[in-house]
Order: C-alpha cells, then structure tokens, then sequence
C-alpha cells in the first residue's frame, strides 16, 4: 500500500484525483460519508501553484467524521448532527492543512464514537478491507479502511478505549493511540474528555510518526494539552526490556491471535530485546472501569445536543420538554442512549460512590500497576484485541460481547499511557495486531521500536 | 446484583431528556441489567485506602491571560445554526 513518500514532489491534484478516484471505485465498503471533493481540488492547486507549501504537500489523506472541518456537514454519523456544518476546523487538521495535507473525505464510524465494529452508524456499516462480510472494527472504522484500501496513506481517527488500535488490528494498519494530552482535542465532537485521544492511521510506522509530530503539541484551545514533547529517537537504541502481559495470553484469546503474538514477540528476542514475561493483575477489571467512567463523562458530553442551538431539532414539538426528548431520541442510535443511561444511573447521587468514585479508585490502581512495570520495562506488549475481524451482525446484539473486544486496550486508556497498534502477521487469512505499551510522554520509543522491527519482519 | 425495572429505565430516560418508546425501554432494561451486572466485578476490590484518579496529565488550574479576545466565529453564523431562527435569535417553544 502506498506510503506518503509516494506522493510528494508529484503534482497534488494527480495525487487528489486518484484518491477520489479509488474512493469511488470502493463506495461499496462504505469508507467514506462524504468526499470533500471540491475543496480538496482548490488546495491541490494552490499546492501545485506554491501557494502551500510543507512536508505533506499535496498529501491526501481522510478524517474521521466527528472531526470538524470544512466542505460540507461533521455528522459523527449521526441523525442528529447530519446536517451539521461546522464554522471552524479542529486543531489538528489545520496544522496537517498548514504542511500541504488535503483533506479528501470524511469516514464513517460508530455514531458518536461509541462501538467497537462500526455497526452502531446512523448512516450504514464500513466493511473489513480484507473480507467485506466481516466488519471494519471501530470506532474509527472507515480511517482504518480507507488506509487500508490504499484510498489514503493516512487517515485521522479518535481512540477512547481502543478505537483506533482494535480497527487498525482489523485491517491489518498501524494505529496510533498517542499519550493523552499529546494533541488537541478542539474541534473534535467530544465522547469521555478524560480518555478521548486524536491518532492517526497509516502504512508505515515512519508515516505515522511523522503525522503524529505534527497533531502533537499544546494548544491555547485546548487546556489538557501538554507541552510538545516529542523527539523521535534513534532507532538502533536497542536492547529494551520488554513485558509480555501474560493476563492477554490466556485462552480467552484465539489461538491464531496467540501465534502471531507470539511470533512477533520471537523476532524482538532476536533483534536483542530482553523479553519477560509479567503480570497486570487489574487488567481483568480494566472493562469494566471504562464501562462506568465512560458512559458517565459521554453522558455528560452528550447533554449539550438538544436540538435547540445546532443540530436536528424534531418536527412540530408543542412544549420544550418535548423537543428535547423527541430531537435525542430521534437524534441518537440505541448505544448511544444505553451510554447515556449508564452513564446518568452511576453519577445519580445514590449510586455515585458506589459506582462511578469506585471505578475511579479502581482507576488508581490500575494506573499503580503500569507505573510499576514501566519502573522494569520499556516497553509492554499484547494482542490489541482477542479475536481478529469478527461477522458482520455477530456481537450486535450482545453489547458485552462486543464490549469484550476492547479489552485489552481500555486499560491503557484509562492510565492514559501511549501504544501503537502494529500489523503482526495473519491468522486464518485475516490480520492480527500487536499493541506495543509505552510509558506516557515515552511514544517515541514505540515508533523507533516499530520502525526497527519492520526491517527485519 | 442491581435490579432495574422498567420505571427506572423509564425514570432515568425522563432524567436524561430522552423520550423513548415502550419497545426501547424494554430492550434498554436488559441491556443495563447486563452491563450493571458485569461491573459489579469491581466490589470484590478492596478500595478504601485508594484515592480516586479522575484524570491522568495532572494539570492543574490552566489559566491564560485575562485578556479579550476576538471570536473566530461571528455571532450570525452560529445563530444560523439552529433549527428554527428569528430576528437574529435561536427560536424555541414556549417556555412559561
């Protein structure tokens, strides 16, 4: 699949044309909301005339729809929001826009972020880029698609509890789920604030980092952002100590997940790496401390569509009570309502020590345990999810089942921590991904890491 | 193990501004049976001693300069975002 090397110093509206181009030769994996078609070609030709100039001049590449940006509606594929029409950019697309980026699509996902397959979208379901009767995973599912359909060489997604890294895995692409505070969030549709992270998506891990240093970096609009950090490190540093989290190795993991673990984890042995095996204890709890603290803080962000302001307002409502309640129910798919119900019962004042301070503490303890390890390793690895790309309709209607998938990667969420969704192989034709678990503020360990490894993989 | 039942689903869907059919609350009691009973997994944690993490950078009180600052966005544009405008003004049912 083509890199981002490919594309510059050639002409940007050849670059743009053909993206459009395969995007409309693959409408049937439902990839893309809508193509910013118009837009995208008047930025080509500034490029190509030197008006814009950078290190992704004329570079195309796909957003995800809950980031807000120009040319047409930022849906969150949702009813709601459907005819949306933002007035600003997100941060980040403005500074991948101001090193020549052109932005030439935005991709479907589970509506609001919410869901791990991309089924839950108001507007249809993304298929897998290697066998369309299995879902794209998500939430970010049309990012990962369009980066692996070669639409794009890379794409914008948000990850909350694995919804960069379990799509990436699917489709067989590096995700970045970068430390949180690394880029902003302005300008993104916000799910869980003490969670949601902006990554991105592509083909090579160079790629990838090179697009994460330039989201990176603090913003005045956004007040969780740290200080831009990032240096990319060397990546003949090697002899790192690296943990197998063993609690994801168990057989509640496919065997072919296992295998391709596995085998990626021999390939560090050889490459010099000191590889143990440890121990998470509280990974196990690490769902269901998402499943109350996220549902609270999407709750609470989801408070703000009414109808009134912006958004899908429902038709001829007689009192205000009622506009309220008919434009959301009208406005929002079912997971986006069980959220906000969970979410509302453990912040109810009955049940908030019980539920929603518990998961915090729990929280705590979680974050204690990496702390600890990251104190005797550099780097922790897993499976990014225990199975590969599951049936089209076969978790839908069991939401733990499909909770289940995130697994293995909501716990870093929760402690914040940085992990790079690596493509480790196959396992019955479909793609299996490593995620490799770095301390906070430490990414780029885990690109140099990434980077290495392909050479010798 | 929690019980829901069909008037707190219905209770908190009233709370939480969403008018759902009776289909709906139906389906959604389940489904919080479900997800309630999955995280009560927590309880066998002994967490009295622990303080609770609600976020993870640290920081703390991010001030800027008390100083104006022009809006990206002009007043119109944001008016002419809602459903239902008149006069220059977000246009809602009756209040009172």
């Amino acid at each position: 699949m083509p890199e981002i090397s490919y594309y510059l110093g050639r002409s940007a509206r050849q670059n743009v044309e053909e993206a459009l181009k395969k995007a409309e030769e693959h409408t049937d994996y439902n990839v893309f909301l809508r193509l910013t078609k118009e837009r995208a070609l008047e930025r080509a030709d500034l490029v190509d005339a030197g008006k814009i100039t950078g290190r992704l001049a004329g570079v195309p590449f796909a957003v995800k729809d809950n980031y807000l940006a120009f040319d047409g509606p930022t849906t969150a594929a949702s009813r709601i929001l459907e005819k949306f029409e933002a007035p600003i950019q997100a941060t980040v697309v403005e500074r991948l826009e101001q090193e020549g980026a052109i932005c030439i699509g935005k991709t479907n996902l589970d509506s609001f972020a919410h869901g791990s397959s991309t089924e839950n979208s108001a507007f249809g379901v993304t298929k897998n880029a290697i066998d369309p009767d299995r879902v794209a995973g998500g939430s970010s599912g049309g990012s990962a698609v369009s980066v692996a359909l070669g639409i794009v060489p890379f794409s914008l997604g948000t990850d909350t509890g694995g919804s960069i890294r379990q799509p990436a895995s699917f489709n067989g692409v590096y995700g970045v789920k970068p430390t949180y505070g690394m880029a902003s969030r302005f300008g993104v549709v916000a799910m869980a604030s003490s969670t949601d992270v902006m990554g991105c998506f592509a083909n090579s891990a160079a790629d990838a980092e090179l697009v994460t240093s330039i989201m990176a970096g603090r913003d005045a609009k956004d007040a969780t952002t740290l200080d831009d950090y990032f240096v990319p490190a060397d990546e003949s540093a090697n002899g790192l100590r690296v943990g197998v989290i063993q609690d994801f190795m168990t057989e509640a993991t496919d065997e072919g997940v296992r295998e391709q673990t596995w085998a990626y984890i021999e390939r560090l042995r050889s490459a010099g790496h000191t590889v143990e095996d440890v121990s998470l204890p509280m990974a196990k709890y690490g769902l269901a401390v998402y499943y109350i603290v996220v549902p609270a803080e999407v709750a609470s962000n989801l408070a703000r569509y009414d109808g009134v302001r912006y958004g899908r307002r429902a038709d001829s409502a007689k009192t205000l009570d009622e506009l309220y309640g008919r434009s959301r129910d009208e406005g929002f798919v079912t997971e986006t309502k069980r959220r906000i119900l969970i979410g509302n019962y453990v912040l109810s004042s009955g049940f908030y020590d019980a539920y929603y301070e518990k998961a915090q503490r729990v929280r705590t303890l979680l974050m204690q345990e990496f702390d600890d390890l990251f104190g005797r390793y550099d780097i922790l690895i897993s499976p990014v999810t225990p199975t590969t790309a599951f049936k089209i309709g076969e978790n839908i209607n069991d939401p733990i089942k499909m909770y289940m998938s995130d697994v293995m990667t909501v716990g870093v969420s929760m402690a914040g921590l940085p992990a790079l969704s690596v493509p480790a192989g196959t396992a019955d034709g479909l793609p299996v991904g490593v995620q490799l678990i770095a301390q906070r503020k430490n990414d780029a360990t885990l690109f140099a890491l990434a980077r290495s490894m392909e050479k010798i993989s | 193990m929690t019980q829901i039942s069909r008037d707190d689903v219905a209770k908190l869907a009233a709370l939480s501004s969403l008018q759902l059919d009776d289909a709906e609350v139906e389906h959604l009691q389940a489904d919080l049976q479900a997800i309630l009973g999955y995280v009560e997994q927590l309880d066998e944690l002994d967490t009295s001693d622990v303080a609770p993490s609600y976020q993870v950078t640290g920081l703390t009180n991010v001030l800027r300069e008390d100083s104006v600052q022009q809006g990206e966005v002009a007043p119109v544009s944001l008016v002419n975002l809602a459903a239902e405008t008149k006069d220059n003004q977000v246009k809602v049912p009756k209040v009172i």
